[in-house]
């Protein structure tokens, strides 16, 4: 499999992605370019990336003007054929603005930008998917978050058909892998970090797991949320 | 129009400047004429007042590419074909009136300094200092300033690693907002500032002009007073998202082959930037001004030249290659015009319509030209006698000196500055290694080698008020220090001298001091100082801020697994404090707030003594003897240890030296101190290898805090006091000013 990054005007996660996708897993890697509507060289068994950033300044919205870039009708396209699609923080908000995910980022609760290390933990059958390591709480991922909008919400309705279809990927957690207020950075509703579509092959989550996949940087927790959920064939259902 | 010396007195130029001008042209000057003049000779661009000094700093030499003032930024050889720009930059007058757009253009203004030489920047630092927190005034500053910082740092996509912050009445009216940049470029891929090639097209790039920012320089060069408020126009507005769109269109743009020279427009717009490139490449210009993108219509020739619109720069183009270097920035969409050509008589001559508007020789305008050097009066202080006579044999030690340390802990100054780096993007780029293991200094990575930066902003305005020489070297060498202790080998200086009005001589006094003191610490550690910027007139009716000149230091590891971090590691492990422990409580926090002293001397400090320690410091290092280690500063050795804990919830069972004040072995801020861990094996080799002057003074413990045989509570307790004080100050007085409103 291949992986494709999308550089939009304003993306500043893009090289972060490539890097730790080429260097720290291993993967082949391209940029694609926002403007370009032909993602022809890829297939279903490939993943197209959504990464961080400031896609167009984040003017209007997070995310609201990126889904109108040319390259996103292929994307969306794409994602329909059954082909992966994942975002991180801003890319999070575009696959939400775009439909590919429900629900939505508000601003933070506490009005403030944040970044910091945080604790997430996998959720129902996914978690059998992170092969976890010894000595670690199961299943408690250290990844940094660094955003000013990412509240996840979603109406009642939708919220039970996340719970139903075991679509919520992570939860903000602490360190012991308790879910508490104060270990949820922006007030998501039910400490939700992550989720995906019915169908598992979109994903977006808030936290950067690309800012924690190198001995150097002393986090690699991030490697083994990208590998299994990007280079697993089928997620578990 | 009729020009006279009233004309040029409103526009901040001198009755001699003016004679001067008229003398340079042969004739009066118009109207456009004299504002380039009044901007290009204001402080901030021509550096009249203190260029004289500045030269006798060390300004070129060892890792040095280009000598300092030569460019945008300075330059620094790292090896395997790489090297470093980093620069700082003051953006304190805008910060005063408009804290959230002037930090924020700082950081803007910063980051173009360094892209428009071709490097990408990695890494970005601020040093901040505001009045006392518990005042409304700061906190509306401080909340303004970090929002930001925040707002153009994070959009734009380059880290905030590291920086400081200082509360001091003396900063109440004239908060310091510094901007450091640091960045990466490849050797052959960079850009120079300058103009050549007759006939070669003048090409302006970025946002499109406005009346923004008219003045800015010329307002920065004057002291705040009630009446700034009506310079609110002087404020440039950013917008962090047309610049990371112009930092990756020049550096792709650079690529092409075809740019001859590119400066960014900061302060003084289109006129420093044609000025000063025309002026370094002996060339003129001819400019076409209504081919200039303007986002207002009917602007004026003046305003044209002077607007500081941000994100914009200007380039100098191959003739014949227009098209390539256009269709890059079209490619980001971003507005690109030719809007002129080199000439070859060194004229500046601005055209509206066919109508020739303003001609100046480009020389005449520019430092190191035509702009005038003053050489200032300068006097003693008086104050600096009143701090002679203090005497510590006056301070009793108080008997509870574990409620002196929760008082010391919790100070503004000294607590954790979490309230404010976590609204700073510090992890974008996947370079910062100081998130999950912190050292003194913030250290990078540099992507594709197995190097590092080690990067740092230090200045404690006290100790420089105290002695204005003295206390600069301090400056330099707690920059140094910082560096060493993270394993870094220093490599140069960038400064930020932010002074009050230079006319005052008694301000002067501390400036000419000052660059002293901070020239012979540089030649001493052989750190050039590559570049930086003066900000005069901090200064409003109640007087100058202290004297403060902040050094932005950058050292380079060789290898990343070089680096030493400031965590105490393991249970059990010894702690020892190198350097020597004079009986010293000068300019310390604990006399400035516990007793009320603001006057005292600078703290213990030997140049000698200090370069020593760092030389042994860096050989313990490289030869892995010692597990951690962290420099004494403000809160003295207290707060090292607590500081040094914190990471692994580790404490510290100590025994302060027999013969010293107990506060002064505590909370003392005598200099050249460092507190090292050593591991039990490793004990032995410690004690032969050390050639400065230590002493052992515990061991690390599994939580226990506990200081000359008494409990001090845990290190989880000192922990929370830390980080949270900073949040229980703003949220207090936050509920007292709603309540206050009922």
């Amino acid at each position: 499999m291949k992986f494709g990054v999308v550089v939009f005007p304003g993306s500043n996660c893009d090289r972060d992605m490539l890097d730790a996708l080429q260097y720290d897993l291993n993967q082949e890697v391209v940029p694609l370019w926002h403007k370009s509507e032909d993602i022809s060289a890829f297939t279903t068994e490939d993943c197209i990336v959504l990464p961080g950033g400031f896609s167009y300044g984040d003017y209007l919205r997070c995310g609201a003007i990126a889904r109108f870039s040319p390259i996103m009708k292929q994307v969306i396209a794409f994602a329909n054929d059954g082909g992966k699609v994942y975002g991180v923080c801003n890319g999070f908000q575009i696959l939400c603005e775009s439909g590919l995910l429900p629900g939505a980022l508000l601003r933070n609760e506490r009005q403030q930008y944040i970044c910091k290390n945080i604790f997430i933990k996998a959720e129902g059958s996914y978690k059998e998917q992170l092969k976890e390591d010894a000595g670690r709480f199961q299943g408690v991922y250290k990844i940094p978050v660094a955003h000013g909008e990412g509240r996840f919400y979603a109406d009642p309705a939708t919220l039970e058909a996340l719970k139903a279809n075991g679509q919520i990927l992570f939860r903000y957690c602490d360190a012991t892998g308790k879910e508490t207020p104060e270990s949820n950075p922006n007030g998501a509703i039910d400490n939700i970090a992550g989720i995906s579509n019915a169908q598992r092959n979109v994903f977006g989550m808030m936290p950067h797991p690309e800012r924690a996949c190198s001995a150097v940087l002393g986090n690699e927790d991030g490697k083994k949320i990208l590998t299994s959920l990007l280079m697993a064939r089928q997620l578990v259902s | 129009m009729e020009i006279t010396v009233k004309t040029a007195e409103q526009l901040r130029l001198t009755k001699e400047e003016f004679e001067l001008i008229k003398e340079k042209l042969g004739r009066t000057p118009n109207f456009n004429e004299l504002c380039a003049f009044s901007a290009m000779w204001s402080e901030h661009c021509s550096y009249k007042n203190s260029i004289k000094w500045l030269k006798t700093l060390p300004r070129d030499g060892g890792r040095m590419l280009v000598a300092a003032g030569e460019e945008n930024a300075g330059l620094m050889d790292i090896g395997d074909g790489l090297g470093v720009v980093f620069k700082i930059e003051s953006h304190n007058h805008p910060s005063a009136l408009e804290p959230f757009q002037g930090a924020a253009t700082g950081v803007g203004g910063i980051h173009r300094d360094i892209f428009t030489m071709g490097a990408r920047p990695i890494a970005a630092l601020n040093s901040l200092r505001f009045g006392k927190l518990n005042e409304a005034k700061t906190q509306h500053l401080l909340a303004g300033v970090v929002h930001g910082i925040g707002h153009y740092g994070n959009c734009f996509g380059v880290p905030t690693v590291g920086g400081e912050i200082y509360f001091d009445p003396c900063y109440h009216t004239n908060p310091l907002v510094n901007a450091m940049s640091v960045g990466i470029v490849k050797a052959g891929e960079t850009v120079s500032a300058t103009a050549e090639g007759t006939g070669n097209p003048v090409i302006f790039v970025g946002s499109a002009t406005g009346k923004d920012g008219i003045g800015g320089a010329s307002f920065a060069s004057a002291d705040i007073t009630s009446e700034s408020v009506q310079e609110l126009p002087a404020v440039q507005v950013g917008d962090p998202f047309q610049e990371k769109k112009l930092l990756e269109a020049c550096l792709e743009v650079i690529q092409t082959g075809a740019v001859v020279g590119m400066q960014d427009m900061g302060a003084a717009g289109i006129i420093c930037s044609t000025a000063e490139m025309s002026a370094k490449g002996g060339v003129g210009m001819r400019i076409d001004l209504e081919k200039v993108p303007t986002r207002q219509k009917d602007m004026k020739v003046w305003e044209l030249l002077l607007s500081e619109s941000q994100e914009r720069m200007l380039l100098v183009a191959q003739k014949g290659r227009e098209a390539e270097v256009i269709a890059v920035f079209e490619k980001w969409d971003l507005p690109a015009a030719v809007i002129g050509e080199v000439t070859d008589d060194g004229l500046l001559d601005f055209y509206m319509h066919g109508q020739l508007e303003a001609s100046v020789p480009a020389e005449e305008l520019v430092l190191g030209g035509g702009a005038p050097q003053y050489d200032r009066e300068y006097k003693e202080p008086a104050y600096l006698q009143a701090l002679n006579a203090f005497d510590s044999g006056t301070i009793a030690v108080p008997a509870d000196l574990k409620a002196v340390a929760e008082q010391i802990i919790t100070l503004p100054s000294i607590a954790s500055k979490r309230w404010i780096y976590n609204q700073y993007d510090s992890m974008v780029g996947t370079v910062n290694t100081s998130t999950n293991a912190p050292s003194d200094a913030a250290v990078v990575t540099i992507k594709g080698t197995k190097k590092g930066l080690g990067v740092t902003t230090d200045c404690n305005s006290r100790y420089v008020y105290a002695d204005p020489c003295r206390g600069a070297m301090i400056a330099v060498s707690e920059a140094a220090r910082n560096l060493v202790c993270s394993g870094a080998l220093p490599l140069g200086v960038t400064n930020c001298l932010n002074f009050g009005n230079p006319y005052d001589p008694e301000v002067y006094y501390q400036f000419v001091n000052a660059i002293k003191g901070m020239g012979d610490a540089c030649r001493k550690f052989d750190t050039p100082v590559t570049g930086g910027n003066v900000s005069f007139y901090n200064q409003n009716p109640d007087g100058p801020v202290n004297p403060t000149p902040t050094i932005g230091m950058v050292g380079l590891l060789e290898d990343i697994d070089q680096k030493m971090t400031l965590d105490f590691k393991q249970e059990g492990d010894a702690i020892y404090l190198l350097g020597k422990q004079p009986d010293d409580l000068g300019s310390s926090e604990y006399l400035y707030h516990v007793h009320g002293v603001t006057h005292s001397p600078a703290p213990y400090f030997e140049l000698e003594e200090e370069f020593a320690l760092q030389q042994a410091l860096a050989k313990l290092i490289s030869n892995k003897t010692i597990s951690a280690a962290h420099d004494v500063s403000e809160g003295g050795l207290f707060v090292t240890l607590a500081e040094s804990g914190f990471n692994r919830d580790l404490g510290f069972n100590v025994q302060t030296h027999a013969a010293l004040r107990k506060d002064a072995a505590l909370f003392g801020e005598a200099q050249s101190r460092v507190v090292v861990t050593v591991a039990a094996e490793k004990a032995a080799a410690f004690e032969q290898e050390t050639d400065v002057p230590f002493e052992k003074i515990g061991t690390v413990t599994s939580g226990a805090v506990v200081v000359n045989g008494e409990d001090w509570g845990g290190i989880g307790y000192w922990k929370d006091q830390y980080d949270t004080a900073i949040e229980v100050y703003l949220a207090k007085e936050s509920a007292a000013e709603a309540m206050g409103g009922l």
